[in-house]
């Protein structure tokens, strides 16, 4: 079956199967009636050039549901992180699952909970926010998802909070008998001079099946607010992630996104950030580390639509037997966006002759008194502290894992919450030999 | 301990070292000067094991072991070791972490067990005060940022945590103020004993008066023309290099 005549039989089932308010229901058959006229991308397509999706829309997928009822075989993937001191919300296929989550924060200190209940109980605030930020009008898989946005988590801190409380969300894709393709939709919505950390942690179950995770975000920092948001991807080989986080910034905000890759089949992670106001102070860290056959491409977007306020980007890449990567980062000022500062920094390490990495900074700069660098880099590991270290008694093998270590913690450590860089940590040491 | 004889080495298509032959026997120092671009750091790197440079004849023995088949960590294990003249900065690997690593692997290779954590540290606290390092430095990445000193220092307190039997310092003098000499070369004096010997490349005989040398030699154009005893560095600081390169046209 044709990807998107597969995609209408699941949208003609949920119709049947779930209720929303009209204005919800009204957004999404808009987004369906999109997804029908773009083209599904291909290479032709400029920001598809090197992610190719052939052998991701050329399967006939299930929509994601619970397909099975025993929770304790997601047990692993949610006992990662310190669970007493963090909301956990546990996604399997896109559906959420309350008997695996975990909410300690009160409800006085912020709104959690799934977006389907959202739409019922805080529709006012839906309304305001609900895709008004990833825009499907141009992107077929944000207006997919936006066609079948029900589950996912819905945040809501109020102004003048600081949540303490860390927020882990663990999306699973589970194909146990089919093909799955799953659209988890977010809202973050971080009020007026508060904060917020939350973790969106992508895992599959290894089975002979194929995943297909669609995701999109939608992040809101209001002025003077601060949010610290990571993106952890560990999915098997049987799992492809295609997502979109899109911030938008006002005045005095602060986003800081780190973007972490460590397995997968494909992965498209697009991050778009809007600068709404001045003032604003925005990061954006990335590390991928792949072996295998993994596919990884970073689309960065920042766009200074203001004055005064500064970007910062970091991504490295460490690229291991055929792994591949792309990496494009794109830093728009706009005429008004006077006194701008934005640096971007690519660097990537190829561990093998076979591994790839394909790079392109794209700077659009409309305003005259404006700071802007890039640079990039790519290149095998260098050989002269490799000769230091070895110099000093320590075995090649060894002196190249705490090397590799090194330039990966780089980003790592820019992880404020500890659990999660520990996490992140502990895979790359193991996976690059690095000992204790 | 050292033995070398016609080493000859090239970087692609440059020969650099063309036949030296040095002996060095414990207890020993010997100085090694010579014009920029003689051939000095080439010499060192290729007995610390750097890859880049083909072997084109000769053969290195250290301790009856034939050294050039050795990798780079091996020769260190032996007790070789290299103070660079331009010691790499490693972001991310901590000072601390790389000298555990370093003390640790080395000891592997010795057959002897790694030292717990609480021995390591008192050993450190012991050689920082040998070269008045600070403690600030050891916590920070490997040389990143240091200045040309600290860097220089740091390489003696390597020296002085991995008691090496052979210590080539390639111009280790170079960059330090007058104090940061005095202390550096008190450190090598302090580890010097009659088992270990110290190869000392400098431009400088102010360097020789802290740390005298039995031999001095001149490399020049990666050939050892002359060699004699510490007063051979002081002619060389009145003189000049001009009478031993008029002397080499000569024979050449
Ligand atoms: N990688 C390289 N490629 C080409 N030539 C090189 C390379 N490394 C060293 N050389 C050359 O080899 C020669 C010897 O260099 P070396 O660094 O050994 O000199 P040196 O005696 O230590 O000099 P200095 O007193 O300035 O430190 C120089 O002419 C140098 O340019
Ligand atoms: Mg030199």
């Amino acid at each position: 079956m044709d990807f998107k005549e597969n995609i209408l039989t699941h949208f003609e089932a949920l119709k049947t199967k779930i209720k929303s308010p009209e204005i919800i229901d009204e957004i999404r058959a808009s987004a369906l009636y999109k997804f029908t006229k773009l083209d599904v991308p291909t290479p032709k397509h400029e920001e598809w050039k090197y992610t190719n999706l052939k052998n991701l829309v050329n399967k006939t997928y299930e929509l994601g549901s619970r397909t099975r009822l025993e929770t304790d075989r997601y047990a692993t993937f949610i006992n990662q992180y310190d669970e007493e001191t963090a909301n956990i919300l546990v996604f399997v296929n896109g559906e959420y699952i309350e008997a695996l989550s975990h909410l300690i924060s009160p409800a006085s200190e912020l709104v959690i909970t799934n977006l389907a209940t959202a739409y019922q109980q805080h529709s006012s605030t839906i309304e305001q926010h609900f895709s008004k930020y990833a825009l499907y009008e141009q992107e077929a898989f944000v207006a997919l998802n936006t066609a079948f946005a029900n589950e996912g988590v819905f945040i809501h801190v109020p102004a003048n909070t600081e949540v303490k409380t860390p927020i882990i969300l663990h999306f699973i894709a589970d194909a146990s008998a089919t093909d799955v393709i799953c659209h988890p939709r977010n809202l973050i919505i971080v009020g007026k001079n508060s904060s917020v950390m939350v973790c969106e942690h992508f895992n599959s179950t290894d089975t002979p099946f194929s995943t297909l995770t669609n995701t999109v975000t939608e992040v809101y920092v209001a002025e003077n607010a601060y949010c610290e948001h990571y993106k952890i991807q560990t999915e098997e080989n049987n799992a492809s992630h295609l997502g979109t986080t899109q911030a938008v910034v006002q005045r005095d905000g602060r986003f800081n996104n780190t973007t972490v890759s460590l397995s997968g089949k494909l992965i498209r992670n697009n991050l778009n950030i809007k600068i709404n106001g001045e003032n604003c102070d925005i990061y954006m860290n990335g590390l991928c580390a792949t072996t295998g056959n993994t596919h990884v491409d970073n689309h960065t977007a920042v766009d200074h639509a203001m004055p005064n306020s500064q970007s910062n980007e970091l991504y490295k890449s460490l690229l291991s037997e055929k792994a591949t990567g792309v990496f494009n980062g794109k830093i728009y000022v706009r005429q008004d966006a006077q006194k701008t500062n934005a640096y971007q920094s690519n660097k990537n390490i190829l561990l093998s002759p076979a591994a790839h990495i394909d790079t392109k900074p794209q700077l659009e700069i409309w305003a005259d008194d404006v700071k802007c660098s890039h640079g990039c880099t790519v290149g095998a590991l260098d050989e002269e502290p490799l000769f230091y270290l070895r110099s000093r008694g320590i075995p090649q093998e060894q002196a190249r894992a705490m090397l590799v270590f090194a330039f990966a913690d780089d980003i790592l450590e820019r992880i404020k919450y500890q659990p999660v860089r520990e996490y992140a940590e502990k895979i790359i040491a193991q996976r690059f030999g690095m000992e204790e | 301990m050292l033995s070398i004889r016609n080493l000859e080495a090239a970087i692609g298509e440059k020969k650099i070292l063309n036949g030296i032959n040095l002996e060095v026997k414990a207890g020993e120092v010997h100085a090694i000067m010579g014009p920029n671009g003689s051939g000095k750091s080439t010499l060192a790197s290729v007995l610390a094991g750097r890859e880049d440079y083909e072997i084109l004849g000769g053969e290195v023995e250290f301790f009856g072991k034939d050294l050039l088949e050795l990798a780079p960590e091996e020769r260190a294990g032996e007790g070789l070791f290299l103070a660079f003249q331009y010691p790499v900065e490693i972001p991310g690997v901590s000072n601390t972490n790389f000298l555990k690593a370093a003390v640790n692997a080395i000891r592997k290779y010795r057959g002897q067990n790694p030292l717990d954590a609480v021995t390591f540290l008192k050993q450190m606290k012991e050689k920082m005060k040998l070269v008045s390092i600070d403690q600030s430095l050891l916590s920070r990445s490997l040389n990143e940022g240091f200045s040309g000193g600290e860097k220089k220092r740091n390489e003696i307190f390597q020296m002085a945590m991995l008691e090496p039997k052979l210590a080539i310092l390639d111009e280790t003098d170079s960059g330090l103020d007058i104090d940061a000499l005095r202390i550096v070369s008190n450190g090598v004096n302090t580890l010097k004993s009659k088992d270990n010997a110290v190869i000392l490349v400098t431009h400088y005989q102010r360097l020789l008066d802290y740390i005298v040398p039995d031999y001095v030699h001149v490399l020049y154009k990666g050939r050892i023309v002359k060699s004699g005893t510490k007063e051979l560095a002081l002619e060389l600081e009145e003189k000049g290099y001009d009478w031993i390169k008029e002397e080499n046209e000569v024979l050449v």
